[in-house]
């Protein structure tokens, strides 16, 4: 008992993914900057503004809106973002989660910060935040199917194991998914589905500053919005190191092993980055088109490939 | 009609620079209809011009606009000098056309990178505004400002180009072409911008006609208009430059008049150097002693397109009446045909494409001892003053 509240709250649970969440944000900010002749931020950046929301700002209530759910949803996108973030970095621990179908949950547990700021948004009652929620909306019904067919490869090529243990145990034993064919494609695919669930550029239109305001979040302030931001840093950490476990041969924490696991999360991250600041944002119809269409069909054609053992 | 939702752009939003408000009636992510409030930007210039003369209105249409800080002063230059009567010396105008056109590229420059922040592309919006840099630094080295020239004057310009400097000015060009081919690449060839402003925003060339639009948001819908050719002035009819003109009306289009429009602006500076070598230094003004009674209208071609001023005098120091109308006011009318039934993300680059321009002012300095009231800094140590705290600045930032 004593050991699932460590885990959770300490290490590798909330403190930890939120610290290396944190310094990802502020890596992803400065490679930004680089990108555009910038100088960028200090390396604190990202932990200040948190701490600034949290502590100093005010935390102003929408007056027309449900103020109960409105004010829960940071709490449950943030719970959401931890879960996950613990049950993707204790198998490369070597810490048996109790149960084999850890991916399926993993999956569930990474639509929740996405679906918990479309409630967020209805619950604040502005115009804006609806036209957000509602692209969320198509966004996550496009890029869902996707991400499952990415994750059905997966468990294709890992010989039908559904969990992140036997995964990475199949990759070291055949060698990386990523060196073959459909492994190529299905990180690909994988890549532009975790450009959406980050909601970065070309797939913000669900924020879009320059449209709507930031779309969902347009409400949030002080504490509410410093839950929410520590929740982007997390998903910043968690997806690249689930997709790293699932493609690069897995994380391990040992010896030199723990280099090579940060050097393919952080590769992760600055192929996101540089994607995201060589496009312009796409609209709503455009994304739902790309996703439904060529990512889909790509993720089939890997995964045909995969049945071949391509 | 089903339910609408009102979705405001403004008064403050990311989208806009300067305030105004457009109401969007939307029915799901679908524009029916636009509705736009103006005026909360107003400050009176008209009427505070006829308490001021000739000599300070110049300074007080400057501040118009801060980013066409040169169109006001040059359309009503034209208006002055048609009711005074007056030619200005071949030297004057050269460099009247210079500073004009350096503002086209500058502006354009500014709008392509707020056109790609708009689209979430900021790494245009910082290359863009990287590469405007340098004009603003000839600007510093021809007038000593980097915004709100104070060139202009009844009768010629306040300060020459000495035909030392012209080199360097030309040099500072061939370095610019370059990087304008680079931005014109990024922009052109990507596909995904593509896919977000072809079709976008469509003004059709009836519709432009219908509205009166001017400057690059007609010519990209396929009138052919430009007050430097319609009605010559300064040193337009001395030069070979063509008119720019798309006819497919959508944001692309207007991106790409622009462009181009960047290119013929350099070709145009880079004649009227030649030309300043012809004419003899220091020539850049004849003496107008009174301005008559009588009205007057005078033109310029603004970036944003035509900049309009009428007024009337009596023969004292000041106008009786002086009108201005400015490009974006009728820009902002075509909303109504190019953003209707277009989806919100359509609209709003829509909204952005005309370009509708924002005020940000600085003022001019004279150092001047407090005892006996000399100048103690020449205009050329105001500028390296200028220059080295520019470099300070830049020194600091890197």
């Amino acid at each position: 008992m004593f050991n699932d509240i460590f885990h959770f709250l300490v290490f590798p649970g909330l403190l930890f993914v939120a610290t290396v969440g944190g310094i990802l944000a502020w890596a992803d900010r400065k490679i930004t900057a680089m990108v555009q002749f910038r100088k960028g931020p200090p390396s604190l950046q990202p932990f200040y503004d948190f701490l600034k929301l949290l502590l100093v700002k005010e935390t102003i209530l929408p007056a027309k809106g449900s103020k109960i759910t409105f004010l829960m949803v940071p709490v449950f996108s943030l719970f959401g973002a931890t879960i996950a973030g613990v049950l993707i970095l204790l198998p490369s621990l070597n810490i048996q989660t109790g149960f084999s179908g850890d991916l399926i949950v993993i999956f569930y547990l990474l639509a929740i910060p996405s679906l918990a700021y479309m409630v967020g948004a209805m619950a604040s009652g502005n115009p804006l935040a609806s036209v957000g929620a509602s692209r969320e909306m198509k966004l996550i019904m496009s890029y869902e199917l996707t991400f499952f067919l990415v994750l059905s490869g997966i468990i294709l090529k890992a010989d039908m194991s559904i969990g992140i243990n036997d995964v990475m145990h199949a990759q070291s034993q055949s060698g990386a998914f990523i060196g073959s064919l459909s492994g190529v494609i299905l990180f690909l695919v994988a890549i532009f589905c975790l450009q959406a669930k980050l909601g970065l550029v070309p797939f913000d239109m669900a924020e879009a500053e320059t449209e709507i305001n930031h779309g969902p979040f347009i409400e949030y302030s002080g504490s509410a919005y410093a839950l929410i931001k520590l929740t982007k840093y997390i998903m910043l950490f968690i997806l690249p190191a689930f997709i790293a476990a699932l493609f690069m041969g897995g994380l391990h924490w040992q010896g030199i092993d723990i280099l090579w696991s940060i050097l393919k999360i952080l590769a992760v991250v600055v192929l996101l980055t540089l994607i995201r600041n060589t496009n312009p944002r796409v609209k709503i119809h455009q994304a739902m088109r790309f996703f439904f269409i060529w990512m889909n069909l790509f993720a089939v054609i890997a995964i045909i490939l995969g049945m071949f053992g391509i | 009609m089903g339910k609408r939702t009102i979705i405001p752009i403004g008064p403050y939003h990311p989208l806009l620079e300067e305030p105004e408000l457009f109401k969007l009636y939307c029915d799901g992510e679908i524009v029916k209809d636009i509705k736009w409030e103006t005026g909360y930007n107003h400050r009176g210039i008209e009427k505070l011009s006829e308490s001021k003369t000739f000599d300070q209105v110049f300074f007080l249409v400057e501040r118009v606009c801060g980013i066409c800080s040169t169109s006001h002063p040059f359309a009503f230059a034209n208006c002055l000098e048609e009711i005074a009567n007056v030619e200005v010396p071949n030297r004057a105008k050269y460099i009247r056309s210079i500073i004009g056109e350096l503002e086209r590229i500058h502006s354009h420059l500014l709008w392509l990178g707020l056109a790609g922040h708009f689209l979430g592309y900021n790494t245009v919006f910082m290359w863009a505004w990287k590469y405007r840099e340098p004009i603003l630094d000839l600007f510093e080295m021809i007038t000593g400002n980097r915004n709100s020239y104070a060139m202009f004057k009844l009768g010629g310009v306040r300060r020459d180009i000495p035909n030392q400097l012209i080199p360097e000015i030309q040099k500072h060009l061939d370095n610019f072409i370059p990087k304008l081919d680079l931005l014109t690449g990024a922009v052109m060839d990507d596909p995904v911008i593509h896919a977000r402003t072809k079709g976008v925003g469509v003004l059709t060339k009836q519709d432009s006609i219908d509205f009166a639009a001017v400057g690059p948001t007609a010519r990209a819908s396929g009138v052919d208009i430009d007050v430097r050719r319609d009605d010559p002035y300064a040193a337009y009819p001395l030069v070979n430059w063509k008119v720019i003109t798309a006819e497919a009306g959508d944001v692309f289009a207007k991106t790409e008049v622009r462009l181009l429009e960047m290119y013929e602006a350099v070709s145009i500076i880079k004649q009227c150097l030649e030309g300043l070598k012809k004419e003899k230094e220091g020539e850049t003004e004849v003496i107008v002693k009174n301005v008559p009674a009588g009205m007057g209208t005078g033109r310029a071609e603004a970036p944003r397109g035509e900049v309009f001023h009428f007024m009337i005098t009596d023969g004292g120091y000041s106008p009786v009446r002086h009108k201005i109308r400015a490009p974006s006011y009728v820009n902002i009318a075509t909303f109504k045909k190019s953003c209707v039934g277009q989806t919100i993300s359509d609209a709003t680059i829509t909204l952005a494409a005309v370009d509708p321009c924002y005020c940000c002012t600085e003022r001019m300095a004279v150092a001047y001892d407090y005892y006996d009231h000399k100048p103690i800094l020449s205009g050329i140590d105001l500028i390296k003053c200028s220059q080295q705290k520019t470099d300070d600045i830049r020194r600091k930032l890197l």
